[in-house]
């Protein structure tokens, strides 16, 4: 975990892929490694990463910690800390492969916790708001230590390195999730880390981007003054801590997240015709103008329960969305969906700022 | 000839392609870039999803997919033409200077951004369905018809045209005058304009199975800069 992210340039897309059961059904992650295939060269090899939802069900009831150490000091002295905020009922070694693509990794472990309710009494704190605020905690000040993954019964892995490799070192093929995101990484400005690799997490958010954000530090400012850090040296991460703040803390819907984050042009809103949409435009550009994210993107944003689809008002990157039978697909080109599901149907590509949000039935998860 | 690309690299099919007969079928096709870059006597049908930049510099070669297209079909070609008997990704015929894009159904986003033409290079793209958002980005030459057949009217999405200072986009049917930038002319098509329409329709009528009598039925709007020298004067005196 070599921290030179930001002092080297390098110019160069990136690759996104997703797939989600809306009935809940439970699939291995073979197929999303596959589907990274085709779109190679959209990565470098300079970073690989999938978010898993649905496969830890047998602790369900626990935050999922993946992370990234140093070396064995940085574990031990963040395992006291940990100690001292949650009951952790499991503490393990990430299962991985040993193969020579996939190399110079950290110590990566996991721990299944549950927040020390006397903690949660005194601080008067809800739990998701006491765990967010313990991974920054730990992703500011404990050097050498980093939190990648902390939501429930789902769970993020990512490398340096191909991401077909990625899934083969992380042992994807014996997971089962109803919703996989990918991501293959070309970064660009900086040179790619461990942490720096997408999906980009906080609690069952995660994000996989495409793109690079112009607006990054306008956004960065914005989102910092309500506790958030922006510690990984990349871009994507003001993304996630953007859709915890609008969505967890302020309530907004997905809908409305997009249309804070994929504002349509002023001109736009002026021409609509329906007044209540026209409105609610107006008024969420005024709200939350530092939240307007600009420059190319497509992400695609996971949590517990469903994926949300995005591109950028310009549309200055490529998406799809594809389905067959109760599942939907999504990637950065057709080619990629048509691996996972050679008859996918109804192929089409959203326009910019047209959010996708795809739900699993409720109950189904 | 048939040659089965299942697992190949794209210059690994474009080796093949030179070293074969000039009519070819690409079977098992998935996501590989840059098929055909620059040929020029080639007839090239093609199975399967072709990746990115399909038909680059395309110099004589004519292409036909059976399917779906991605992103950047026929950037910068020259001469030739391309089949698309589905769908287009975005940016289609990018700064193409030559040639035919002939597509069945939609375009994505930018479509036709900065054609240009020269004396007698006059590139041609032909939309069946509608066309995303910047149609026809910083055009400067060329021509490009949106059909909007089977699309419930839609023709065309926001901001087309923005930038164009040359060539000439042609609906079928009548875009909302609103979505335009204030530098395009907006005309009925005239009978020469129509003339001209039914000439390049003839033959796109023919691959994809319409009755050219049956488009032609329709009026026509043209779109053009609203001078031969739109940015006359913006930098310096020219």
């Amino acid at each position: 975990m070599n921290n030179i992210e930001g002092k080297v340039r390098i110019p160069s897309g990136c690759a996104i892929a997703a797939v989600i059961s809306k009935d809940g059904n439970r699939m291995t992650g073979e197929k999303i490694v596959e589907s990274m295939k085709p779109m190679h060269d959209r990565s470098n090899g300079l970073g690989g990463g999938f978010a898993a939802y649905g496969i830890y069900p047998e602790y369900k009831d626990f935050y999922a910690l993946h992370m990234f150490f140093n070396d064995r000091a940085a574990r031990k002295e963040c395992e006291a800390f940990l100690k001292e905020r949650f009951e952790i009922v499991k503490s393990e070694i990430m299962p991985t492969r040993k193969i020579p693509a996939i190399t110079d990794e950290p110590v990566i472990w996991r721990y299944f916790v549950a927040p020390l309710q006397s903690n949660l009494h005194n601080l008067q704190l809800d739990e998701k708001e006491y765990v967010a605020r313990t991974v920054m905690k730990i992703n500011c000040e404990m050097s050498g230590s980093f939190v990648f993954s902390s939501g429930k019964n789902m769970g993020a892995f990512k490398a340096v390195g191909f991401p077909e490799d990625v899934g083969v070192f992380y042992k994807l093929d014996e997971y089962e999730g109803y919703s996989w995101t990918a991501h293959g990484r070309y970064p660009t400005n900086t040179p790619g880390w461990w942490g720096g690799a997408h999906p980009f997490t906080l609690l069952d958010y995660s994000i996989v981007h495409n793109g690079e954000i112009s607006s990054y530090d306008a956004n960065r400012r914005f989102i910092e003054m309500f506790g958030y850090k922006c510690t990984l040296q990349t871009d994507t991460e003001v993304i996630t801590y953007i859709m915890d703040y609008l969505l967890r803390v302020q309530k907004l819907t997905l809908n409305e997240v997009a249309s804070v984050i994929a504002a349509p042009f002023w001109s736009t809103i002026d021409s609509k015709t329906d007044l209540y949409d026209k409105q609610k435009h107006e008024y969420l550009r005024t709200v939350f103008p530092s939240l307007l994210i600009t420059g190319p993107f497509s992400i695609v944003f996971g949590f517990n329960g469903g994926l949300m689809a995005l591109n950028d008002r310009l549309k200055l990157r490529s998406m799809v969305v594809g389905e067959k039978d109760d599942k939907v697909f999504i990637a950065s080109e057709e080619a990629a969906i048509r691996v996972m599901e050679p008859n996918a149907e109804n192929m089409y590509a959203p326009a910019g700022g047209e959010p996708v949000i795809i739900k699993v039935k409720e109950g189904a998860f | 000839m048939m040659i089965d690309v299942t697992g190949l690299e794209f210059n690994e099919i474009n080796q093949k392609l030179r070293e074969s007969d000039n009519k070819v079928i690409l079977q098992g096709c998935l996501g590989q870039r840059f098929i055909a870059s620059g040929m020029k006597d080639k007839n090239i049908a093609i199975d399967g999803i072709p990746g990115n930049a399909l038909g680059a510099y395309l110099n004589g070669a004519s292409i036909t997919v059976n399917g779906n297209a991605q992103d950047a079909v026929g950037d910068t070609m020259n001469d030739g033409k391309i089949i698309i008997h589905g769908d287009i990704g975005d940016a289609a015929g990018y700064a193409m200077r030559g040639g035919k894009i002939y597509i069945k159904g939609n375009a994505g986003y930018r479509a036709g951004i900065h054609m240009k033409e020269y004396q007698d290079k006059v590139p041609i793209m032909i939309i069946g369905g509608s066309a995303g958002s910047f149609l026809g980005e910083y055009q400067a030459g060329g021509v490009i018809v949106v059909l909007g057949l089977n699309t419930n009217g839609k023709l065309v999405s926001n901001f087309p045209c923005t930038g164009m200072h040359g060539g000439k986009v042609y609906f079928r049917g009548e875009p909302p005058k609103s979505v335009f930038p204030k530098n395009v002319c907006l005309k009925l098509a005239t009978q020469e304009d129509m003339k001209y329409i039914e000439k390049q329709i003839v033959e796109y009528a023919e691959i994809f199975g319409y009755n050219k009598d049956e488009i032609l039925n329709a009026p026509f709007t043209v779109a053009t800069p609203d001078s031969n020298n739109p940015y006359k004067q913006m930098y310096v005196a020219n």
